[in-house]
């Protein structure tokens, strides 16, 4: 089920990757033990091949990459943020359907 | 003739799944819809000991994955989608399927088995703090309370479960409990009232939860004495029933008073060519056994509908 649209994203990327990107940013947060997070996972490489060029797809390992989730008070996954310009325009937590995350990237967009 | 498929199946979970299986078994030509990945609320369970075939328990997300090969090796086709409304067309002999995102679909027939949700407990805060130590999955949630206190609201099964289940990754458990017994099977109580990390509160309920970016105590009140007071916890766990997830038929199907599909022994609901099956059903028992159960006997009734036996 691999898929080069989603990028992995690690603490130390997050700034360069995430916070300083020129495009909208979803970032995935997520672990192996979460079920829910394994429900969600091919609604987020399905969006990443949709949304190519126009946001940037990316997953964050919660249990190797401590720094990040703790910064956004995360205590639930999945947690998908969406980042515009290095700020947080919208938090969804739990595995929501694909519609849900659609009408919150157009948002974005 | 119409040219839908001869049923579609709302829902991944354990009842659509079996559905799925016996309505290709039966060449019925099936596509099954779910909103993200099959499994619905057994990928939120640490582990199912009471399906029988597993004397060694097994894990939600195992049991889904044997579930969905088992219906991809018949030929079931599994499609990402989620159905935002539902019209019989008498006429025309078919089911109108309006999906999230536009696309229609007109199946000969339709097996609901959306399943259920778990029940908010409606109190201040709690919206507010989802997500920042209020949870309603201690599988997904837990690890991030390690060795912290938190506390479980419910005395079912689920709540009584994910409170032995938290035992493993936090310091303290409070059990609270409106009652002053569980109702959770009695294997589960034993479990739990012998467990020293879980600590029960009885006859409570949670009137809020304090916090302002993250859970930091809960308001609680004695229902026997009266007595308000205050517990500190970092997480809040709750399970306290489910719904059914039966909002997008619009009160199409009779329901009991709380929205569960009423259906007769073949899983009929009150439309002709609508079957339901699974959690979202009018019935006693909901578990994976019982789910499996209505999924194959709604695809049964299907088959017997289409095939004018």
């Amino acid at each position: 089920m691999a898929n080069d649209n989603v990028m992995h994203v690690s603490d130390a990327e997050f700034d360069s990757q995430i916070l300083q990107s020129d495009i909208p940013a979803l970032v995935d947060f997520w672990a192996a033990w979460c079920g829910p997070c394994r429900a969600i996972a091919p609604v987020i490489e399905e969006l990443a091949g949709q949304y190519q060029g126009k946001v940037k797809i990316a997953k964050m390992n919660v249990d190797e990459n401590p720094v990040t989730p703790g910064k956004y008070g995360i205590r639930a996954i999945p947690t998908l943020i969406i980042f515009k310009n290095g700020t947080v325009v919208e938090q969804i937590t739990g595995a929501v359907g694909k519609a849900m995350i659609e009408s919150a990237l157009q948002k974005a967009l | 003739m119409p040219n839908g498929p001869d049923l579609v199946i709302i829902g991944g979970g354990p009842a659509g799944l079996t559905a799925g299986i016996y309505a290709c078994r039966a060449r019925l030509q099936t596509v099954l819809l779910e909103k993200t990945s099959p499994g619905g609320q057994v990928l939120v369970t640490d582990y199912v000991e009471n399906y029988p075939g597993f004397p060694d328990k097994v894990s939600g997300y195992a049991l889904i994955d044997q579930m969905v090969a088992q219906a991809k090796r018949f030929g079931l086709s599994i499609e990402n989608g989620e159905v935002a409304s539902v019209a019989p067309r008498q006429d025309k002999g078919v089911i109108e399927l309006g999906l999230a995102g536009g696309k229609t679909l007109s199946p000969r027939s339709v097996i609901v088995a959306t399943g259920a949700s778990p029940n908010q407990l409606g109190v201040p805060g709690e919206k507010e703090l989802t997500g920042k130590g209020v949870s309603y999955c201690a599988v997904c949630d837990g690890p991030f309370f390690r060795d912290q206190e938190v506390a479980v609201v419910g005395g079912g099964d689920s709540a009584v479960q994910e409170a032995l289940f938290l035992t493993k990754i936090v310091k303290k458990v409070y059990l609270i409990h409106r009652r002053d017994e569980l109702r959770a099977i009695k294997l589960l109580q034993e479990r739990a009232l012998s467990e020293p990390k879980i600590q029960p509160v009885w006859n409570s309920v949670v009137e809020k939860i304090n916090g302002s970016d993250q859970v930091e105590s809960l308001s609680l009140l004695n229902r026997e004495t009266g007595e308000h007071s205050s517990l500190s916890v970092q997480g809040v766990f709750i399970f306290v029933g489910i719904q059914p997830n039966t909002s997008f038929l619009k009160n199409l199907l009779k329901t009991d008073e709380r929205g569960f599909i009423i259906t007769d022994e073949w899983m009929r609901t009150s439309v002709q060519g609508i079957f339901a099956a699974g959690d979202c059903r009018a019935k006693p028992l909901r578990q994976i056994s019982t789910a499996v159960g209505d999924g194959a006997c709604a695809a049964f009734a299907v088959e017997h509908m289409l095939n004018g036996y």
